[in-house]
């Protein structure tokens, strides 16, 4: 087996006399805190707005204005969205990097270039269109304040000519991005028109990258994962969001508050079914996530690394004390303060067993738009359904960029508030309450909510040693009982979270097993190994944990099973060998760490060469 | 005498005393204390139990939260038909933040320590009076971690000394002067071994609509009972000095006495109770915030301990008005109204077009 597995378009697109058609993958180099941002969202969406699919991620620095910033786009009319690291388009605005810029562009890719960025341009193997940016902008907005943020626009007016975007769906890009702001639109608008029409006089179009209508966007949405699962926290019923701002999970509480207030509003009196506390500290959000969910609210917090690892002690007293708990661990690059806006899945473990003692988390790993909707809402009954924390693991890749999708489904999940006995059940029950008894064998007790107006209803809640009716306790029988129970809790889980998805290819025997936000790469990279060398592969994608009998099931039915994850330390491989010691050796890992998304020749590459030592190449 | 003198009139047999809802005072009890005996704490539970049954209060509306310490503990020595949650050490004010906003109809009592209020749980602390969460908070204040064995808390007085006879060489922190700082509306200081005293104050701060701190020195007999040490019972008995006789009339009872407005102050509470204040040696107007950081103030340099209502201000937003949370319990709110419809959920969908 060949090593050469590469994407099918690059060897061809270098001597192809035809356009290639709605296939480009262009990247805006910018600097932060300049308006780039919405000119980036103009371009891609204008190029959604023709029909060509189409997915956006920015790679922001930590920073609020003057650092570096750039944006991919990437348009395929298959609909292969993941990143793919190789520019075909570069826009270079940025002086700070307009040389590692142009350096990275492999021969034959095209540069639009701002003319005072001229003296850093050395190849002659480029196809290289440079523009006075500086000084259309002059021409463009009379306005000498608001140049800086419009001079942006203008490369989409010039991209527009270059590449066949439609005028018409920039203009309806422009007005989308600045709806209510009448003045902005109309600045952008003519900026946009003047971009394009210089470039018309000025620049012969390019013949290599043309974008050409199509209908594989009819019907679709461009929506972020924060903003997804947002809806999911107003339509699951949240009641109460408590969170400290860190990125990248600020957007999703933002995004709660917006809905929230605007949807989550008592017709009659005008007043909030939830309630919205930005905490002075993480230790504090999870504090009153605890505090409400103890005494009966649906309560969520959204957070990253940082923050889970301040809300460690109180995470193992909701799992201990069986309060509903819900984290939105939206995972950002770590271990310490890391890479604050670049994305990873390195929280998996931690998350898995935060706390101290023998701890253990129901975690939802969601891996497209719909699924940050639905599993927070899923995470809102099941932590109230099982009585303990639940996470809902995303990442900054999902949440903070844009992603095409269909309609997210309306929502269909009942709202569930598991076992909490009425006054009438206790009643029937006679005085005989026990808080952690299992009647049910399900591992999960019956709880009652505090001003349940019952004499028979109270009991006392401690994070330490405590019999089944809740009375404290040191004795050694009384807690392994109920640690024993607490693990059969974890068994019930393992049949309410998420079922895996699997997907088939005849004659497959690598299985690939991945999550969360590594599912369009790993797509596109079975796409292409199959495609270009006729190795089939299946896909177990896990979107919750503890796993199943089903991933069992898949890691025995393949010769070797290729976890892919976005940390160095393959942490769900090694929670797989935890769970399945005796199929450990057909568990081999796929990792990608640098923060930036995980694209599909990685995981190619990395498959190959493991095949090749694995005696399979 | 027996056989000459008459018979005298038999008493009635003696109902047991219940209180204005026809409960007993034993509603109002809890497990066995296992605290050292003679322990500070105890002294405040019972305070508690005679607040609460006094005031005919429903046990079941009542949340008891509690952080982690000897203090913490208590919280299942009363009211033993009331919900209790003993979380993690300091993070009893977010919690009580947090049940706030789950069931605004519950009647919030925390207890806590100095250790878990003003060291781990500073932060915190803070920031729940700052929001003005609804809630009767006692710091039972014995200026050390008598659960670890007596090492030195954050509201030890400098020069104060451990049982070894290490000085404390750091000042305290004023959970009073915080609290009157970060915008409380009922802040008291008072001593455990002056139940009228703890009591009343107990009973005005349930009239409360916010956040109530009551810093109740309560010594440690175990580990800060020593000479030496500024919060032993010796010395909370000889330097205790009340700003005013306290007494309490509760809504439900009438005012039988007309009282002298130069011998004693009237607080009218929000649901009608009266806190009444019989000036002694001091002429001290608990609603004027200058002049109550000026005592505390005071206090601190000269090593005065003041107890009685050090600060009040009817004005109160507590935090379920300032996020206009619904009025009934969120808890308990049924799905219906917790969704919104299919028409909102497109309105949403169309704007990602």
């Amino acid at each position: 087996m060949s090593l050469a597995v590469t994407a099918p378009e690059r060897e061809p697109r270098a001597k192809a006399p035809q356009p290639i058609l709605n296939d480009v993958v262009i990247k805006v180099a910018t600097v932060n805190g300049s308006g780039s941002q919405s000119a980036n969202l103009i371009l891609m969406r204008s190029i959604f707005y023709m029909g060509v699919p189409v997915s956006g991620k920015n790679m922001f620095p930590s920073n609020i204005a003057g650092l570096p910033t750039w944006f991919t786009i990437r348009a395929n009319q298959e609909g292969w969205l993941a990143r793919r690291p190789d520019t075909d388009i570069m826009i270079a605005m940025n002086a700070q990097t307009a040389a590692e810029d142009i350096a990275e562009l492999r021969p034959g890719a095209i540069l639009l270039l701002n003319e005072s960025l001229k003296g850093f341009l050395q190849r002659e193997d480029l196809t290289t269109y440079v523009v006075p940016f500086d000084e259309m902008v002059k021409e463009a907005c009379s306005e000498g304040r608001l140049r800086k943020m419009v001079v942006n626009i203008l490369y989409v007016g010039v991209m527009a000519h270059l590449l066949g975007i439609e005028m018409t769906c920039v203009e309806k890009a422009i007005q989308r991005q600045f709806r209510g702001k009448a003045k902005a639109a109309e600045l952008n608008l003519s900026a946009a028109r003047y971009g394009f029409e210089w470039a018309q006089n000025h620049l012969k179009k390019q013949e290599r990258f043309r974008l050409e209508p199509s209908r594989a966007t009819e019907g679709k949405l461009i929506i972020e994962g924060n903003q997804a699962a947002a809806i999911g926290a107003v339509f699951g019923g949240a009641m109460l969001c408590a969170w400290y701002p860190i990125t990248p999970s600020s957007s999703l509480c933002e995004a709660f508050i917006d809905y929230a207030r605007r949807y989550r509003h008592d017709a009659q009196t005008g007043q909030a079914t939830y309630a919205v506390v930005q905490a002075e500290d993480e230790l504090a959000s999870m504090a009153l996530v605890v505090g409400a969910g103890w005494a009966g609210a649906r309560a969520f917090t959204a957070t990253a690394g940082p923050g889970i690892s301040l809300m460690a002690e109180l995470a193992g007293l909701a799992y201990f004390a069986e309060i509903p708990a819900v984290i939105i661990d939206v995972q950002r690059m770590g271990p310490s303060t890391g890479l604050p806006t670049r994305t990873s899945q390195g929280d998996m473990l931690k998350a898995y067993h935060l706390s101290h003692g023998d701890c253990r988390h129901v975690l939802l790993i969601p891996a497209s738009m719909s699924e940050c909707y639905e599993f927070t809402m899923a995470a809102l009954n099941l932590a109230e359904r099982l009585q303990t924390l639940v996470f809902v693991m995303t990442d900054l890749d999902l949440g903070m960029n844009s992603w095409m999708c269909d309609p997210l489904p309306e929502p269909s999940i009942p709202i569930e508030r598991g076992k909490v006995l009425s006054v009438e059940a206790l009643e029937r029950l006679g005085g005989r309450f026990m808080r952690y008894k299992d009647v049910d064998g399900d591992g999960i007790a019956w709880r009652t909510l505090p001003g349940t107006a019952h004499p028979g209803a109270a009991y006392f809640t401690r994070g330490t040693g405590h019999t089944e009716a809740a009375t404290y306790s040191e004795k050694n029988t009384d807690w392994k009982e109920n640690m024993d129970r607490l693990a059969r809790k974890f068994e019930t889980a393992r049949q309410l979270v998420p079922p895996p998805i699997i997907e088939t290819e005849p004659g497959a025997e690598i299985g690939l097993l991945a999550f969360g936000s590594t599912d369009g790469a790993l797509r596109e990279a079975r796409h292409l190994l199959e495609s270009l060398q006729g190795l089939p592969t299946d896909y177990l994608r896990l979107r919750g944990l503890p796993v199943n009998e089903a991933v069992r099931g898949f890691i025995e039915r393949h010769r070797v099973t290729y976890v892919v994850e976005q940390n160095r330390d393959g942490q769900v491989a090694a929670l797989l060998h935890d769970e399945f010691p005796d199929l450990a050796d057909r568990i081999q890992s796929i990792l990608h760490y640098d923060g930036l998304p995980i694209y599909a020749q990685t995981i190619i590459d990395q498959l190959l060469i493991q095949e090749k030592e694995n005696g399979r190449s | 005498m027996t056989t000459t003198a008459p018979a005298p009139a038999r008493p009635a047999p003696r109902e047991p005393e219940v209180n204005r809802i026809g409960l007993g005072r034993d509603y109002y009890k809890g497990l066995e204390s296992t605290l050292c005996p003679g322990c500070g704490h105890d002294s405040i539970t019972k305070s508690i139990i005679d607040a609460f049954f006094d005031m005919g209060v429903e046990p079941h509306v009542v949340a008891k939260l509690s952080g982690i310490g000897c203090s913490s503990k208590t919280n299942a020595y009363f009211l033993g038909q009331s919900h209790g949650f003993n979380a993690v050490h300091g993070r009893m004010a977010a919690i009580a933040t947090g049940v706030s906003v789950a069931n605004r109809k519950l009647l919030n009592i925390g207890v806590s320590g100095d250790g878990d209020t003003v060291s781990i749980g500073l932060g915190n602390f803070l920031h729940m009076v700052r929001r003005n969460v609804p809630l009767l908070y006692i710091i039972e204040n014995n200026g050390c971690y008598g659960l670890t064995k007596g090492q030195f808390s954050a509201t030890a007085d400098k020069g104060s000394t451990l049982k070894t006879g290490v000085p404390n060489e750091m000042p305290p922190i004023d959970c009073c002067a915080l609290a009157i700082q970060m915008g409380c509306g009922y802040v008291a200081r008072s001593f455990s071994g002056d139940f009228k005293q703890v009591k009343a104050l107990i009973e005005g701060a349930l009239a409360h609509p916010g956040t109530s701190i009551l810093d109740i020195v309560s010594p440690c007999i175990t580990f800060n009972n020593h000479e030496g040490s500024t919060k032993s019972y010796r010395y909370a008995k000889t330097h205790e000095d009340p700003l005013h006789e306290i007494g309490f009339i509760p809504f439900f009872e009438p005012i039988r006495v007309e009282y002298d407005p130069g011998e004693v102050r009237v607080i009218d509470l929000p649901d009608g109770s009266r806190i009444t204040l019989k000036k002694l040696s001091h002429d001290y107007d608990p609603t004027n915030r200058t002049q109550a950081l000026e005592l505390l103030h005071k206090a601190e340099k000269e090593m005065l301990f003041y107890t009685g209502l050090i600060y009040y201000e009817r004005e109160s937003r507590p935090m379920p008005d300032q996020v206009n949370l619904i009025d009934e319990p969120l808890a308990t709110l049924p799905a219906e109204r917790l969704r919104p419809s299919n028409a909102d959920f497109a309105e949403i969908m169309e704007t990602f077009q």
